[in-house]
């Protein structure tokens, strides 16, 4: 390991650093309300140093002649990657972590005594979801996984009521469950092709001979599928989404906030990387595969989410909803149409408008949730009844939530309208309209369910005329997400040069 | 490539937007709030007479161009560009003039007047930038726009099923546009296009009916179709617009029947017979299918209605259809072609947006002062509001095609331009305007003549403010029918390219 290694690793050593530094603070020091400020400070030296590292790959708007700080090997032996597309998600988690860590601070006061461990924790899954988007061989995949997990699960399960409880016990097994597939997946694919590093395996896959192995082809499917069930659990995909809505019902929630979209951002990182890394050349069309997850998840979320009255767990079903139109952009293995014959000629399409979505999605999803944190601050309730006449009680917070949830429904001018547009306009490009058409219909059920909650904030009567007070820094991050979220949508032009710059380090998509 | 920014546009269409806000944030008072609210109306009236007069007919074909590249990438690029031809420039001017005239009829608002304002405010801009956009993108955006405001103004200043309606309104909306966007997004996508630019598309046309398009073309004249089909709305897919139209307050009706049903009537033209030339003339029969049997099953379940706005809206089925004959006599014989039946579908867009209004206005104000919409319960109001009378029998007249008021001239144009294409299904369509003169006839018996009645003597006339855009449309009306020629010339130089680019 040399000095530059470090500086390489150097955004998450800061990250973890904090959170340790965090712990202890809260040790020695009466004044609580520091720890906040710490480990907004810890979030605050890690994207200084991501983006000192993005300056030395030349910017965001940087030719794509430097897609990788490091020229062969890879930092730890190869284990992780430091490349733009690694560099878009760390701004991306350490942008939700300092938004969810500004929004919790007044429902923090709920946990008195744990102020610490609570900010710790979020680091600490905030540096495994790091290492996530940029590791590339399969053990550290995994060690990172869990590094992002068990601290989930304990924040899960941070309210020490029943259904806190029940939700970080959830959590924790179907983690378990699925991270032991997911490793029984990496087993069979590591026995096929003889390596764990994403560059063997497809170098594997490029030696026809190693294709011949008896049952192998069948092993592989195993191998591929069980890692991709793995990962369905992160994103919160169908059929892997049990957890989900009791997870949302019951953990606190700005740990739900963190959970919906830099826990999702992180996995879908780790998707991305794998399939379009590691499995480009395996003859089997997993696009078909992942296309069939991403229809099955946007429809059974969107059903589902028309029944509920509980806002969070509505917003549970909302994600898996979520999570299946950011699928559709990752089934786009783009160009099969047009190049019948010569093999899949890879664009960056898909890939881009997957980074594209998270982001957007982080805008929409955090303003909702940062505004719910403050609402159920007051009223102690997440019954979506309960938010009758919200727009009396604090127009601030009304406005923001009904813009959110606008957003989410992918109505112009918000960012998720142009996400949508561009993963749906990948799956048309990639000869999958049927999906597009498919993600088209579910956005027009969804309309339905979003819009019942602003109609009941705006339309019905407000059971008492009591104001609902909005501390600052939930103020401010508030302020910035709901900013955020018209932003991308009026000029996405950055974000989107970003993420296509992004995806180019991915190996099947640079060539 | 067209370019250039002269602002006028720009500010024409955000300065409602601007207007809502400040309602927002500086208004203290409701009064404060409703004279801004007039000030912005009276301005956007203002700024749609310079756009319309200022539009030279022999000039460019788009003129008043605002574009500023929007954002561009490897995979997405579109532009922020908009402009009116002359099929655009007289919309905005309608939406102008009915803008200010909403603003109007909400004066006497109590509730929650601030939000109004607002909504009502931030729906003009979603229509004007949806009449003024040149980039399909930027245009699907102030489709979608359009929605929200409409959807608070009917839920919560509505009556009856407020809430039912609002609901049906927007599912029945977005589902439309839903189809729309799988089709922009198809015709981006094709490689020989692979812009949101709709000058370019309207330039090349037919070249969007070869066969590298990655939908087929019909597929995408009909996903275009669906979507404003829903909004003009064209039978079957008419069953939201009664319902809208009942429960919305007298400012939503008038901007849901003056402008909002045009958005569709604009799209189909602008869209569908501007781009997709082969398979304009290849449904054509489709479309006047469709275009009588609206026409018809308006007229018949519109003589059946008691309640006044519901009456009103399911006339509102049958002249729209007329739109679509208009537009299905595109095609005269083998090759030959006429614009008189597409001059009559937008003339009768903007006839149709101020008679309606003026009938809508007009039951607004019965339904204020006697409390009811029923057509039974009235009679003899004549005798206590002449002047709401007047103006609902001008109306009246009007819709039902009297000459030397504006509806004659489009129907006219409209019957002209299909009896040369399609002679026996325009007659069928013309049984409709008879139908629509006894439905006028006897609803205007039954309200507003016969002997008075008690309970309707404590009624009062309209007042000034009330009266305002009474006049103001009235006056609309009757100049365009008894001098036409400037409004259908300046159609007539939108859509003379629009014909020619079918040779």
């Amino acid at each position: 390991m040399t000095l530059h290694d470090l500086y390489l690793l150097s955004p998450y050593v800061a990250t973890a650093g904090m959170g340790i530094l965090v712990v202890l603070l809260d040790l020695v020091t009466p004044r609580k309300s520091l720890l906040a400020a710490v480990a907004v400070l810890g979030v605050l030296v890690a994207g200084a140093l991501t983006l000192v590292q993005l300056l030395d790959m030349g910017g965001i708007l940087g030719g794509p002649g430097l897609p990788n700080l490091v020229s062969d090997g890879g930092v730890l032996a190869g284990s992780l990657s430091v490349d733009r597309f690694a560099l878009f998600f760390n701004f991306l988690i350490l942008a939700a972590l300092g938004l969810v860590v500004l929004a919790s601070t007044d429902y923090l006061r709920r946990m008195p005594g744990h102020q610490g461990e609570y900010l710790g924790l979020l680091l600490f899954s905030a540096t495994g979801m790091m290492m996530l988007s940029a590791a590339t061989e399969l053990i550290t995949i995994y060690i990172a996984l869990e590094l992002t997990t068990l601290p989930l699960a304990a924040l899960a399960a941070f309210l020490l009521t029943g259904r806190s409880t029940e939700a970080g016990m959830k959590y924790l097994i179907i983690g378990a469950i699925s991270s032991a597939v997911m490793l029984y997946g990496m087993a069979l694919v590591f026995g096929f092709t003889g390596s764990t590093s994403l560059e063997g395996i497809a170098a594997s896959f490029r030696v026809p001979a190693q294709q011949d192995v008896p049952f192998g082809s069948y092993a592989m499917l195993a191998g591929v599928a069980l890692m991709l069930a793995g990962f369905g659990f992160k994103i919160a995909a169908a059929p892997f989404q049990m957890w989900v809505p009791d997870v949302y019902e019951g953990a606190p929630v700005p740990v739900v906030a963190f959970l919906s979209v830099a826990s999702k951002a992180a996995g879908f990182a780790v998707l991305l990387r794998v399939f379009y890394t590691g499995f480009l050349d395996y003859d089997v069309d997993w696009g078909a595969l992942l296309a069939i997850l991403a229809a099955a998840s946007m429809t059974v979320g969107n059903l589902a989410a028309l029944g509920q009255s509980n806002i969070r767990r509505l917003l549970g079903y909302s994600t898996i909803a979520h999570a299946g139109y950011i699928l559709v952009g990752v089934a786009a293995v783009a160009g099969v149409a047009y190049s019948p014959g010569a093999g899949p000629a890879f664009t960056t399409f898909g890939p881009s408008s997957v980074l594209f979505y998270l982001a957007a999605y982080l805008a929409a999803n955090l303003t909702a949730f940062i505004a719910i944190i403050a609402i159920s601050n007051r009223i102690e309730s997440d019954r979506i009844s309960d938010y009758a006449g919200l727009v009396r009680r604090s127009p601030f917070l009304a406005i923001t939530l009904a813009l959110a949830l606008v957003a989410l429904i992918g109505v112009p001018p918000t960012s998720i309208f142009i996400a949508k547009l561009y993963v749906f306009t990948a799956a048309v490009k990639s000869g999958l309209a049927w999906l597009a058409l498919a993600g088209v219909i579910n956005s027009v059920i969804s309309a339905y369910y979003y819009i019942r909650i602003v109609r009941v904030m705006f339309l019905d009567a407000p059971p008492s005329a009591e104001r609902i007070p909005v501390p600052v820094p939930s103020r401010v991050a508030l302020a910035v997400v709901a900013i955020a979220t018209v932003a991308i949508g009026v000029a996405p032009g950055l974000l989107l040069t970003a993420a296509e710059g992004a995806v180019k380090a991915l190996a099947g998509v640079a060539r | 490539m067209v370019t250039g920014f002269t602002g006028l546009l720009t500010v024409t269409v955000f300065l409602p937007a601007a207007g809502a806000l400040a309602l927002l944030l500086l208004a203290r008072s409701d009064r404060a709030a409703r004279l801004l609210a007039f000030a912005v109306g009276v301005a956007e009236l203002a700024l749609s007479l310079v756009v319309f007069f200022g539009f030279q007919r022999g000039g460019e074909r788009f003129q008043w161009v605002d574009r500023l590249p929007w954002f561009a990438s490897e995979t997405l690029n579109a532009s922020y560009f908009l402009g009116v031809d002359g099929l655009s420039a007289p919309l905005v001017l309608l939406t102008g003039l009915l803008g200010l005239c909403a603003v109007l009829a909400s004066w006497r608002i109590t509730l929650r007047v601030r939000e109004h304002f607002a909504w009502l405010l931030l729906l003009q801009t979603a229509v004007l930038g949806v009449f003024t956009s040149l980039d399909l993108l930027l245009f699907f955006l102030f489709w979608e726009l359009e929605l929200l405001p409409m959807y608070m103004l009917i839920a919560i200043w509505g009556g009856g099923r407020k809430e039912y309606s609002a609901m049906k309104f927007l599912i029945f909306t977005i589902t439309g546009s839903a189809f729309m966007l799988v089709a922009i997004v198809a015709v981006f996508l094709t490689p020989q296009v692979g812009t949101f630019d709709m000058t370019q598309l309207l330039a090349h046309g037919v070249g969007l009916s070869g066969a590298d398009l990655l939908l087929p073309a019909s597929a995408l004249f009909w996903l275009f179709f669906l979507a404003f089909a829903i909004k003009l709305p064209v039978w079957p897919l008419h069953t939201w617009l009664p319902d809208a139209h009942t429960d919305a307050p007298t400012a939503g009706s008038v901007m849901l029947a003056g402008v909002l049903l045009k958005m569709g009537g604009y799209g189909l033209l602008r869209i569908n017979v501007g781009i997709f030339h082969q398979q304009t003339q290849q449904f054509a029969w489709a479309l006047m299918a469709l275009g009588v049997i609206s026409v018809l099953y308006g007229a018949v379940v519109t003589i059946r209605q008691t309640d006044l706005k519901r009456l009103i809206a399911y006339s509102s089925v049958s002249h729209m259809g007329l739109v679509l004959v208009g537009i299905a006599s595109v095609q005269v014989g083998l090759g030959e072609l006429t614009d008189t039946g597409l001059s009559g579908a937008a003339m009768q867009l903007f006839t149709h947006g101020t008679i309606t209004g003026l009938l809508f206005l007009a039951v607004g104000l019965v339904y204020d002062k006697a409390h009811t919409r029923y057509i039974p319960d009235l009679g003899g109001l004549a005798n206590r509001m002449p002047l709401v009378a007047i103006a609902f029998l001008i109306a009246g007249l009007a819709s039902l095609g009297l000459p030397g008021l504006s509806g004659f001239v489009s129907e006219l144009l409209v019957f002209l331009g299909g009896f040369q294409a399609y002679p026996w299904p325009t007659a069928l369509a013309v049984l409709g305007i008879i139908l629509a003169a006894g439905y006028i006839l006897w609803m205007m018996e039954r309200c507003l003549f016969g002997a008075a009645r008690e309970r309707f003597d404590h009624l009062t006339d309209a007042s000034f403010v009330e009266a305002l855009p009474l006049v103001l449309l009235i006056i609309v009306i009757v100049a365009v029918g008894v001098y036409p020629a400037p409004l259908t010339q300046v159609f007539q130089a939108g859509l003379a390219p629009m014909v020619d680019a079918f040779r």
